[in-house]
């Protein structure tokens, strides 16, 4: 976990959400497209602000032509002699400069359909050693919920929240990653620019997105589509895994929550507030669905969904006013005393 | 001419009338004249308060978690803003001009239909008003200003204020249509003798598309917007996915609306660009047959290329390849229009005067802007930089470095006809410098801040992105755009009291406003004029050498 930690730290530089620092295949085609765009419009900028400038400079009247002011009152129509020639066009001209940028199009057209291609593969369904990991991600505001439903051909059946954690790839062992993409009230949309272009979650619609990558460590990303108050506040983690370490977390997962007799009293205050109607707690009584599952808590790195680092510390603020670090989140402030918020603080501490 | 300046000037010597006169006059004149000039005045008030929202939503993002503005506030004042820009500002002030100017060009004494005309004026001020109204319910709608379903649904906009919202939007959206049949009835039937079809001023002529398109996009908006209402009023569950309504068709509907919408945008200030630039470069308008080409088929292709807005839906691969396709296909016309404008000014004997300065703007800012997109036509391109800073910065790129600048040309260029005086060139300069390097300044960085992975509409990042930097750039631009804007406004009505007189026709232009007093009279001609050629005035200038000789 600490290194994991140490792992986000080194991470967190300028480049973490560029589009320009591909880590997975369709990021990597888009930007090739992208380059290509790039050279093929600074060709067509430096020609036509060259002729642009060009002409202004050749062909500006100055003051010593005469008739330079703004207003120059030429009404006089002996003095069309300083008018230049008068050109009405021309066809062959007009032809050339349609079928320059036509044929620029064209050209165009076909890269973007192969690119299209390259990214946007059909998902295969779930195979015994595909070693492709199938996870339902789905849009709150403003938080994400990832079900896990099968890696490697094995059926998964857990649920957890903002931090997807993903097997890293290896040469010859691919592990591709295959998200369906659901949402459970607002359009929201899933962007993690390294590894690949944005995608939205829709209610009432079911999208898919392929990524995978041979870079452990963090990437970051966050909600994309206007999703209402804390849109901004959306973020999203994946963490790319070694095989080793994502297969220990996969485990560990799969379990139901940890039973500590030592916080018994702090279980029971947990289980006596409104907090189980909205948040599960795998093995307890708690089982709602409206709210991120509470079941490996702590094996997260942060708390609302990204915005602060997931301590005891926050925990508790977030616990007695969550608005007070998500302005006009869904989850209300209930005003516990102080002793009850140890109480339960210390349960969900050990919720590893 | 000389006649028509002693009489202006006894005019301004006479007993002025009451206020309440003068107020009874322009609220219940039918002159096409004094309409567009209110339409002007509404964009004037409107592009004020807008634009003191954004500068208040730059102030928000100068800083990492900065606090200046709550969430809910921010995501009222980008709604606001956007709405207001588009259809409060954007379209009255393009209405409004052409409604001066397109009579006045064709030789008309009014447009077709004048008291359509007026409702259309007074139908699109109420819509703002009542859009604004929802500030009453305790705060603006938060939901954007292309709404999305299902945040439009009471279950997620509780308040009356997104009623007030869709209300104003379908009233004004009656004034855009009014307008529309208005002008294609106009140029339809009230040409001067002798102007066919075929040699109506260009301005006029994207006019006529631009209504062609209000037509047939602002209906589809109005559906959507009752379909809203009657969601959100009448329990109707078009929208609603909970029952199975469909979040996309709305996003099909308002597109089908939003990217015409963006020609309508643009269409006309092509037409300014295309009077513009021949009269300040003392030539004729190269090609304009196939400029005119150029126009109808931007105006059709537009129809077509809607979902380009929406690859990140997660539609199919060929769908994905059908609308990259056509939206590429639009920068075929445009690129054509960019070199017939080219061409027309090679050769010429170009002044700098404040519209061809504004003309000059517009030609290398809108190009950066076509360019940008194309990169966000090419489906998986625009799969990283949709929802983006990317996306924000090119469509600002397009409104003010195309829309703006253009409109800034076209006010310049036809002040003096409207108020008999010229507008303070000296102020033009520094207005025209301090929008463009504000312009480049705030929009810019916007473009790499959004490849820095940055979205749109969020009231605040998180200071390890990298984005710090970018956006307190661009938020230094908005600060000096903001007093480029204020010249402006102070222009207008400074040179009105002391700019220079500007006598009929101060720019030795080609149309046929420029053949009568300027401002003019209420009947705008004496006398029907008579056209050979697409350049009236420059055969009445030019006897021994006229146009309708060569085309």
């Amino acid at each position: 976990m600490g290194g994991l930690i140490l792992l986000a730290n080194s991470a967190a530089q300028a480049d973490q959400t560029s589009i320009f620092e591909p880590a997975s295949p369709p990021a990597e085609s888009i930007r090739t497209l992208a380059i290509l765009v790039f050279v093929i419009t600074l060709f067509i900028f430096f020609v036509v602000e060259g002729v642009l400038f060009y002409s202004i400079w050749r062909f500006r009247r100055h003051a010593r032509d005469g008739n330079a002011a703004n207003t120059p009152q030429t009404a006089d129509p002996t003095d069309h002699v300083t008018e230049p020639p008068q050109v009405y066009g021309s066809k062959p001209i007009e032809v050339a400069w349609t079928a320059a940028p036509a044929l620029i199009v064209f050209v165009l057209v076909l890269v973007t359909t192969r690119t299209l291609w390259e990214i946007k593969p059909d998902t295969p369904a779930p195979a015994a050693g595909d070693n492709a990991l199938y996870v339902t991600v789905i849009g709150h505001q403003w938080w994400w919920e990832f079900r896990y439903t099968s890696y490697n051909g094995q059926p998964l059946d857990f649920i957890t929240a903002n931090e997807l954690h993903v097997p890293a790839s290896e040469d010859g062992t691919p592990r591709p990653i295959y998200l369906r993409l659901e949402s459970a009230d607002v359009v929201h949309s899933f962007w993690v620019p390294r590894l690949a272009g944005k995608i939205d979650l829709i209610p009432g619609v079911s999208n898919s997105l392929w990524f995978q990558t041979q870079e452990q460590g963090l990437f970051l990303g966050q909600c994309a589509e206007y999703c209402g108050t804390q849109h901004a506040g959306m973020l999203l983690r994946v963490v790319v895994d070694s095989p080793q370490d994502f297969e220990a977390w996969l485990a560990n997962e799969s379990k139901p929550a940890v039973d500590d007799p030592a916080v018994a009293q702090g279980k029971a205050a947990f289980l006596s507030e409104s907090c189980i109607n909205c948040h599960r707690v795998r093995g307890t009584p708690a089982d709602g669905t409206y709210a991120p599952d509470l079941t490996h808590l702590m094996s997260r790195q942060t708390l609302a969904s990204g915005l602060v680092a997931n301590d005891r510390k926050n925990l508790r603020k977030w616990i007695d006013n969550p608005h007070d670090i998500k302005e006009g989140c869904l989850m209300p402030a209930f005003g516990l005393s102080a002793d009850k918020l140890d109480l339960i603080v210390d349960y969900l501490a050990t919720l590893k | 001419m000389a006649v028509a300046e002693q009489q202006h000037e006894a005019a301004t010597l006479a007993a002025r009338p009451s206020w309440t006169a003068v107020l009874h006059e322009w609220a219940t004149t039918v002159d096409h004249k004094k309409i567009g000039i209110m339409y002007i005045l509404m964009g004037t008030v409107f592009l004020v308060i807008a634009g003191s929202q954004a500068v208040a939503m730059r102030w928000q993002l100068v800083y990492a978690r900065h606090d200046f503005l709550s969430p809910d506030v921010f995501n009222q004042l980008f709604t606001m803003h956007g709405t207001t820009m588009v259809f409060f500002v954007g379209m009255p002030m393009i209405i409004g001009m052409a409604n001066y100017v397109v009579p006045l060009s064709i030789g008309a004494r009014d447009m077709a239909f004048p008291r359509l005309n007026a409702l259309g004026f007074w139908v699109t001020l109420f819509g703002g008003l009542l859009v604004y109204f929802s500030y009453a319910t305790g705060g603006a709608p938060a939901i954007g200003w292309f709404a999305y379903a299902p945040l439009t649904t009471k279950t997620f906009a509780r308040s009356a204020a997104t009623d007030f919202w869709a209300l104003g939007l379908i009233v004004s959206g009656i004034g855009s249509i009014a307008a529309g049949v208005n002008f294609v009835a106009t140029i339809a039937t009230l040409r001067a003798p002798g102007m066919t079809f075929r040699k109506i001023p260009f301005y006029t002529w994207t006019i006529l598309w631009t209504s062609v398109q209000l037509l047939i996009a602002i209906p589809p908006l109005t559906a959507a917007l009752i379909m809203v209402m009657a969601d959100r009023e009448l329990g109707a569950h078009f929208f609603d996915p909970q029952n199975n309504g469909s979040a996309v068709l709305w996003q099909h509907l308002f597109w089908f609306f939003g990217h015409p919408e963006v020609y309508i945008l643009i269409l006309p200030i092509f037409g300014i660009v295309s009077e513009v630039i021949p009269v300040f470069s003392r030539k004729v308008l190269f090609g304009y047959e196939f400029m005119a080409a150029a126009t109808m088929a931007i105006a059709f292709i537009s129809l077509g290329v809607w979902a380009h807005h929406m690859f990140a839906i997660g539609m199919s691969r060929t769908l994905d390849m059908y609308f990259a396709a056509a939206s590429l296909l639009v920068s075929i016309p445009t690129g054509i229009k960019f070199f017939n404008w080219l061409a027309t000014m090679y050769g010429g004997r170009i002044t700098m005067a404040s519209p061809m300065l504004f003309c000059m703007g517009f030609l290398s800012m809108f190009l950066i802007g076509g360019l940008t997109g194309i990169m966000l036509a090419l489906a998986p391109f625009d799969l990283q930089l949709s929802d983006s800073y990317f996306v924000v910065g090119h469509f600002h790129w397009v409104l003010i470095g195309g829309t703006i600048f253009g409109l800034f040309a076209g006010f310049h260029y036809w002040y003096p006809k409207a108020t008999g005086r010229m507008l303070s060139e000296r102020l033009a300069k520094w207005q025209f410098w301090l929008l463009l390097i504000g312009f480049f300044l705030t929009f810019g960085p916007m473009h790499i801040s959004g490849m820095l992975g940055m979205p749109r509409r969020i009231f605040t990042y998180e200071a390890d992105r990298g984005w710090e930097l970018w956006n307190q750039l661009s938020t230094i631009g908005a600060f000096i755009q903001a007093p480029s804007f204020a010249i402006f406004v102070f222009n207008l009505f400074w040179s009105l009291r002391h700019g220079k007189p500007a006598g009929d026709d101060p720019w030795d232009a080609y149309t046929l406003e420029w053949a009568t007093p300027s401002p003019p009279p209420s009947y705008n001609f004496d006398t029907q004029p008579v056209v050979y050629s697409r350049r009236p005035l420059w055969d009445l200038k030019h006897p021994d050498d006229p146009d309708w000789q060569y085309e």
